[in-house]
Parts: C-alpha cells; sequence; structure tokens
C-alpha cells in the first residue's frame, strides 16, 4: 500500500506558511533591547517545527537553513547572546528566503539560491561571532547551562606567550592559570566554545601534538557547584589512573605528591594528608560510576526547566484545527436551512393563544435564541479579522521606507474588523499596491516634510470597519495629496478627454486608467503606470468600489468598500402592495409618515419631502420596481429616509413590516443581476424577499434628480 | 464522506448505457416535447414565487428551493403554447444546466421514454415554436412523436435572459 504523501505535503506547506508568518509577525514586534523570553521561545518554536517538518518530507535545503537559524535563535534565547537589530534584519531575511524557498517546492517557482547562500552566511557568521559578546553576558547574569570546563595542559612555554595564551584563551570564558616550575601550565577554563577553538588559539604558539584538553563536566547550576561539583571538573575523559588523582584534586595541593606532581600544583598546599589518603581511592573507584549520575541530574534540571515552559508552548499549537472550507461552507448552508425551519415554527406558533401554549412558545423562543447563536458561531468560522492582511504590512512598510529612505510610522484601527475567507484573500494585493502606492508617491521625504512644517515621519494608516452591509478599507497617508494640475496634464497628453473644471472626485478617478503614473521617475517600487487601473478591475470584480479622496499637502485617503457577501445582514422588511422587500439597516436613518404640507413637486418631474428642514428627494418604489401599491400619495404611506455615500433620500413604501436578521442569497448564481436589487433572501415563511441594493437607488435616483434640474 | 456522497450521485445518472438515450417527455398546449432525462434535478408543483421587478413576463420570479434562489421560467409564457393557469397541477421541472438550478412551469409531465438513435430523426428546418437550433431532434415511439429539446442550449440562450452575458 502507498500512502499518498501529497496530502501531508499540503499540510507541512500551510503550517510551515503559517509558521512564517507568525515568526514575521513575532520580530516586527520584539523588543530589541528587551527582548520577551516568551517570544523569543515562541520564534524558535516556529523555526523548529519547520525543521522537522522540512527534515521529514526530506526538503533538505529548507532543513539547513532552519537550523542555522534555530542554532542562533537558541543561543539568543539562551541568553549567551544579546540580541541586537542586526539579528532582527537577518532573521527577517532568512525567513523570506524560506518563504521563497517553500513556494520553490510548493509551486514550483525559482529559488534565488544565491540569496539563500548569502543568507545562511550571514547567519553562521552570526552565530560565530557570537561567542566573545555572548559569553560576557553568560558570566555575568545567566545560569552558564552550556559551558564546558576544560583543562588545557601545555608544554614548557616562554612567559610571555603563557601571557599571550592567558589573554586569548580569557577571550573564551574565565581562565585560571597554574605555572609550573619548569615553564610548563594548566589552564582551567569555563567556557561555552568547544575544545577546538581551544586548539585553534593554542596552536598559534603550541605544536597541537603536545596539547592536552581534557574536558571536565558543566557546572550547570550552582547548587551543583556546591553538591557534585565536587566531582565535576575532576573527570579527565583521558586522562591516565595517575592522573585521574591529579583531575581529583587538580586545583589543591596533595601533600604525597610526587615532585613532578607538585611541579604541576604547587600552590595551596594546606590538604592534610589523611584526607588525601581518604579521598584517594573513593575518587579513583567513584569518578567511574559518580560520572555517569552526575549526568543525569544536570539533565533532570533542564528537563525540569523544559516542563516548567511546557504549559505555555503546548496551549499555542492545539489552539486550532484545520478543516477543508468544503466543509465549512456545507456547516453554514445547513445552518442556514435551520434558521430558515426555525423561523417558520416561530411564525406558525406566533398565531397561537399565549394562555393555552405556553410551554411551547418558551420552547421555541428559546429555539429561536440558540439557533441564532449557533448561527453566528457557524458564520464566524469563515470569517477571519483583517489581522489577517494588516500583519503583513508592517514589514513592508519598514522595508520599502528604509529602502526609500523615509520615515513611516505606521498605524492600523479595526484590524478585529471580520471579513469572509474569500475576500480577505482577494483584498490583499490591491491592498498591497495601495501602501506600497502611498509609501513611495504619497509620503514625502523627511526633508521635505520639515520644509512643509510637518513632523519629519509621515503617519500611513490601514482601518476597517463595517459599514451598513459593507466593509470599508481605507488606507490613508498624510503625504502631498494628489497633485491635480499634474493628473490633469498628465492625462491631456495621453489624450484623454479631460475638461479642465471636472470635479476633484472626477479628476483623481483618472489615475485608475491603464497606463497612468504621474510619477517624475520609475523607481522600482511603483510609477510604472500599470497597477492602479489593475486594483480598480480587481476590487470591481470583488463587487466593490474604490474612492479617493485628498487635499493637497494634507494626505490622501483611498477608500475601498467591499460587500460582505455571506454575510448575515440586519435587514428591515418592508412592503409596497403585496410584495416585501429587505432594506439593510445600516442604510436607514429613521422612517416617518410625512405631513401633506413637506411634500413639495419640483417642475412636475419630481418630488422633495421636507424632513426637519432639509429637502431630501422622494423615491416612489412602486414605480420603479413596477408594483401595484396601496398608497400612490406618499402622506398616507411611509417614507423610509435612507443614507449612503453622505446622500440622502426619502423611499416611499406602504408600510413597515419589521425588524430582522437575513441570511443573504445571491440572486447571480442562478439567475442574473437585477438593477435595484442586491439579492435575495428567505422569509420565514419560506418565500423569497429581494433585498434593495439601497447604494444604486440612490445613485441612479440622482441621476434622475440631476437631469430635472439641468433640463 | 462527501465524495461519496457525490461519487453515488454522479454513478446514478452513468445508469444510461447505450442501449439508448432516456427523456423526460412534457407537454406544453398540445406539442409533446423530451428533454434529456440527466439535466432533471426534481419535478415540483408551483409554488407562490417572488416577482422580480422589471423583468421579461414569462419570467414568473424566484422561489426557494430548499436554500438556494431559483428563477421560475414560464415556458408556456415564452412560447405562447397552452394557458398559463396556476393550479395544484401546475408543474415545475427544476433544472441543473451545468451547475445553475432553473425551474421551467410546463403543462403536464407525461412519462421517461427511452429513445435509441434510429428512433431520432433529424428535425426539419422549420414548423416547430423553437428555434430548430435548440432542437436535437425528433423523437418517434409508437404513435407518439416528440419534439427532443436540447435544454442546455435552450436555457443558456441569450433570449431566455436567464445568465448574463460574460462580456458583461
Amino acid at each position: 500500500m502507498t500512502i499518498d504523501m501529497s496530502q501531508f505535503f499540503q499540510v507541512f506547506f500551510d503550517e510551515a506558511e503559517e509558521g512564517l508568518a507568525e515568526m514575521e509577525k513575532l520580530l516586527l514586534a520584539v523588543n530589541v533591547s528587551d527582548p520577551d523570553d516568551e517570544e523569543l521561545n515562541a520564534v524558535f518554536r516556529a523555526a523548529h517545527s519547520i525543521k522537522g517538518g522540512s527534515a521529514t518530507f526530506g526538503l533538505t535545503d529548507l532543513t539547513e537553513i532552519t537550523h542555522v537559524l534555530e542554532s542562533l535563535l537558541d543561543r539568543i534565547r539562551q541568553g549567551q547572546m544579546a540580541l541586537t537589530s542586526e539579528h532582527v534584519d537577518a532573521f527577517l531575511a532568512a525567513k523570506d528566503i524560506l518563504k521563497s524557498m517553500l513556494d520553490g517546492h510548493r509551486h514550483g517557482t525559482t529559488v534565488d539560491l544565491d540569496a539563500v547562500g548569502s543568507v545562511r552566511m550571514l547567519l553562521q557568521s552570526f552565530s560565530e561571532g557570537s561567542a566573545k559578546a555572548g559569553v560576557a553576558v553568560a558570566r555575568s547574569e545567566l545560569a552558564p547551562e552550556l559551558i564546558s570546563r576544560y583543562r588545557v595542559e601545555l608544554p614548557q612555554l616562554a612567559a610571555r606567550d603563557i601571557e599571550a595564551l592567558e589573554q586569548e584563551l580569557g577571550l573564551l570564558g574565565s581562565t585560571q592559570k597554574m605555572v609550573g616550575e619548569d615553564g610548563s601550565c594548566v589552564f582551567v577554563i569555563d567556557t561555552a566554545k568547544s575544545a577546538d577553538s581551544i586548539v585553534e588559539i593554542c596552536s598559534f604558539l603550541v605544536n597541537t601534538d603536545d596539547l592536552k584538553i581534557s574536558q571536565a563536566q558543566a557546572t550547570s547550576s550552582r547548587e551543583e557547584q556546591q553538591g557534585y561539583g565536587f566531582f565535576a571538573p575532576f573527570v579527565p575523559q583521558d586522562a591516565t589512573d595517575e592522573e585521574r588523582g591529579y583531575g581529583f584534586f587538580a586545583p589543591f595541593v596533595p601533600a604525597n605528591a610526587t615532585d613532578r606532581e607538585r611541579g604541576y600544583g604547587f600552590f595551596e598546599p594546606f590538604v592534610p594528608q589523611g584526607d588525601i589518603e581518604q579521598a584517594k581511592p573513593v575518587s579513583a573507584d567513584q569518578i567511574e560510576t559518580e560520572d555517569g549520575p552526575a549526568l543525569p541530574i544536570a539533565e533532570v534540571a533542564s528537563e525540569k526547566k523544559a516542563k516548567g515552559d511546557k504549559p505555555a508552548t503546548a496551549v499555542p499549537e492545539s489552539s486550532s484545527i484545520r478543516v477543508g472550507i468544503e466543509k465549512v461552507d456545507q456547516l453554514i448552508n445547513l445552518v442556514g436551512e435551520l434558521v430558515i425551519t426555525q423561523a417558520m415554527i416561530e411564525q406558525r406558533t406566533g398565531s397561537l393563544d399565549p394562555m393555552l401554549h405556553e410551554h411551547l412558545l418558551n420552547s421555541v423562543s428559546q429555539l429561536t435564541r440558540n439557533t441564532r447563536d449557533l448561527q453566528e458561531s457557524v458564520m464566524s468560522i469563515r470569517m477571519m479579522p483583517m489581522d489577517y492582511v494588516f500583519s503583513r504590512f508592517p514589514r513592508m512598510v519598514r522595508d520599502l521606507a528604509a529602502k526609500l529612505g523615509k520615515r513611516v510610522e505606521f498605524v492600523t484601527h479595526g484590524a478585529a474588523t471580520e471579513l469572509d475567507k474569500g475576500l480577505i484573500e482577494r483584498i490583499v494585493d490591491p491592498l498591497t499596491h495601495l501602501v506600497r502606492n502611498s509609501i513611495d508617491h504619497g509620503i514625502e521625504l523627511p526633508d521635505a516634510r520639515l520644509a512643509t512644517g510637518k513632523t519629519d515621519y509621515g503617519t500611513l494608516s490601514l482601518s476597517a470597519e463595517h459599514q451598513g452591509g459593507n466593509i470599508i478599507i481605507e488606507v490613508t497617508d498624510d503625504g502631498g495629496g494628489l497633485n491635480r494640475e499634474r493628473i490633469l496634464s498628465k492625462a491631456k497628453q495621453q489624450g484623454m478627454a479631460v475638461s479642465d473644471n471636472a470635479s476633484d472626485g472626477d479628476v483623481w478617478q483618472l489615475i485608475f486608467e491603464p497606463g497612468f503614473s504621474t510619477a517624475e521617475r520609475v523607481t522600482d517600487v511603483s510609477g510604472r503606470g500599470v497597477g492602479m487601473d489593475v486594483v480598480k478591475r480587481n476590487i470591481l470584480a470583488m463587487g466593490g468600489a474604490v474612492d479617493i479622496r485628498s487635499m493637497k499637502g494634507l494626505g490622501t485617503t483611498i477608500s475601498i468598500s467591499l460587500p460582505l457577501t455571506l454575510a448575515i445582514l440586519d435587514g428591515m422588511s418592508i412592503r409596497i402592495g403585496h410584495e416585501i422587500y429587505i432594506l439593510p439597516l445600516g442604510y436607514v436613518v429613521e422612517s416617518l409618515q410625512p405631513a401633506t404640507q413637506d411634500i413639495k413637486d419640483i417642475s412636475g418631474q419630481g418630488t422633495v419631502i421636507k424632513v426637519r428642514g432639509e429637502y431630501l428627494p422622494l423615491i416612489p418604489l412602486y414605480q420603479i420596481f413596477n408594483i401595484a401599491p396601496t398608497f400612490t400619495d406618499p402622506s398616507q404611506g411611509l417614507i423610509v429616509i435612507l443614507e449612503s455615500d453622505g446622500k440622502k433620500a426619502a423611499l416611499f413604501v406602504d408600510d413597515l413590516i419589521g425588524q430582522q436578521q437575513i441570511v443573504v442569497k445571491n440572486l447571480e448564481s442562478n439567475y442574473r443581476k437585477v438593477a435595484g436589487i442586491s439579492g435575495a433572501t428567505i422569509l420565514g415563511d419560506g418565500g423569497v424577499a429581494l433585498i434593495i441594493d439601497v447604494a444604486a437607488l440612490l445613485r441612479s435616483s440622482r441621476q434622475l434628480s440631476d437631469e430635472s434640474v439641468f433640463s | 464522506m462527501s465524495d461519496n456522497l457525490s461519487k453515488n450521485i454522479s454513478g446514478f445518472g452513468e445508469k444510461a448505457d447505450s442501449s439508448g438515450n432516456e427523456f423526460l417527455a412534457f407537454t406544453l398546449g398540445k406539442e409533446e416535447y423530451g428533454i434529456d432525462i440527466l439535466k432533471v434535478q426534481e419535478i415540483r408543483g408551483y409554488e407562490a414565487v417572488t416577482r422580480i421587478a422589471n423583468s421579461p413576463d414569462f419570467i414568473k420570479g424566484v422561489v426557494n428551493l430548499r436554500g438556494i434562489i431559483v428563477p421560475i421560467v414560464d415556458m408556456r409564457i415564452k412560447f405562447q403554447l397552452g394557458e398559463p393557469t396556476y393550479d395544484q397541477f401546475t408543474v415545475v421541472i427544476i433544472l441543473n444546466i451545468s451547475g445553475r438550478v432553473v425551474g421551467m412551469v410546463v403543462d403536464s409531465v407525461s412519462d421517461v421514454i427511452t429513445l435509441l438513435p434510429e428512433q431520432i430523426k433529424p428535425a426539419p428546418e422549420m414548423g416547430t415554436t423553437f428555434d430548430s437550433d435548440y432542437l436535437i431532434g425528433l423523437g418517434t415511439l409508437d404513435e407518439r412523436m416528440l419534439i427532443l429539446v436540447d435544454i442546455d442550449k435552450l436555457m443558456s440562450s441569450a433570449d431566455m435572459g436567464l445568465i448574463e452575458k460574460l462580456a458583461a
């Protein structure tokens, strides 16, 4: 039986991608001067799990880079190295490389191998160059878990050389020097480096064959040093029996030592002979046995530490599950059905006598509550916070600003605003483009900003909010604003038909024309004139709209409005004749019954209604939708004041029925777009009601009224 | 699990073997028509529709079919055949045309018949209300003659106005 690996690959790719995104987010947030241990651990975990995964799938290139990254991270999180902003930059570069390698494996895109190599070199150079700075930190404040004690025996050397060596070795860690009468010398060094680096240093002065280096046990904690440490430093791995006795007493002078021995340890001759006699046999036997236990104890200690970390690490790992999107959609459909069924029951029971059927009615109202809760939770599965999109930008802004020599402060608002997953994924590219534009063209260089009396750093803000049935995403910069004259002259240059007194709004829309760029020079960031038209096209394809507001010298706001497909909408049901329509509640300001004297006809073409001193155009829905109404006189029916894009209008309806949450169904999936209708929903009785496209209605009626004014 | 389900459903449809094609026979006025049974999702009674403003009169409106909004076309109005009356005997054939669900009102549905390729004769150039582009041919079974309609083509055609032109 063969196992289909591809599905596991997919899972790994997804996870790795998430891990990388998480890593980037953490790295951008990390406080370089005082990094939070938990954050560093999280970054390390992300790198570690990518390494593990890639090794499992045999993606060795990924494994190699993550390994280097991981070891560097490990040193930093152990406190052997101080985190610097260079490190953060290197990590970010490594993240990018990993992402590109991942894409290479996943989509077969080409990977820049030179970049891979250079990032790897960079990381390696960091982890090697780390020792000097690192040991200082380790020595001063942190438990030197990885520090080993080496005993270095050197042959006869000149005093000058010994001093030089002492200095060199001192850079590795704390050293103790013992010089013999014959000029031979022993160093005991506590260092994080391997024995090889000691050999390296010594090899400048000493023939490496004459060098004897033996490793003693790690002195991992103070407690251990007191208890077990007694044995710890005394285990020369390749020591002879005679030397073992030595090792035991290394810093002491055994009173019964031979002359030669005395030569080695000539200081501190205070140890009484008796003790030595006793100690000696013990040491000889025990070293072999004790040497075993000593190690496990150190391990237990570190295990304890690891266990202490566990609760914190385990929680984020199991806090989400991976589910196919079609399963979620199926669930959403089913719940939608349930909601409708529940509404039917509610409607049927509405006519029952509350006295006789108290229990039934109570149960039904409980069902209503539960269904609504269920629906909300199910819908929220598909919804994702805008943070998912916003979190990609700090990095981009940082890099771009640095590249362009600008100072940009990046702010986000409404990152918790939720949007359907499908839309979230499609909004990333247009937003990226807009942000890039804002930094490149919008925000000025620090000098230019200071000259116009602004702060030297520009502010770029991304915001998202719900407005009625739409989500509004805005990219705002406080830069120079759009240059009306330049856009107009450029448009004329390109042979577009524009008039000099076009409204600002119309002028700004010109930048969405294909091939239009007002940038004086093309940078590799933007300015080629491709892009804004693509942005607009993408947004229109999502059923959204783009709007620009700009003030010269004050900045530009590009506002994207997207519909919330799949959303539950708060709707108000209205009746005209026998037909029921839904108005999205977000557009509804108020409803009232107008007095006859407030209704005015304008030259027989249209009607306006005076509401609190304001004249609003009246939209008779029965005329637009060709319905036989109950009332044709607005003063007998009701008007609903609607507002969209800052414009108000009064919609004339027969009656208001009520307010309810509705599930928006797409009319176009089986039919086609209908003018003035944005979708459909299913009512409690199982019938279909159409949702009025208020924005379009106001737009078209405005055109009507404009025409009537000018004609 | 859902994979299995969809496989079962499609497997059900694949029963039509090479010995002949199955057609659903229905009547419009006095004429008997046949459509490929595989395009038919279900047959339902006529229920109240929600009118769509400013749509052609043969598009009766939309109904809720288990949570899906389905447009209903009255073929009797579209082709001026029979009387467009709506009562408990009025039948709606729910079609599934390449993923889009459309309801079609007809006078009655009679049966499902199997026609061998040799029983299908090419349609004459004229003589039916349907544009011959939308006809597969004429099927004969004993004394009956069925006008076989290429329902895919008909429902996707511009004069039905059900599907927005892709250029838009």
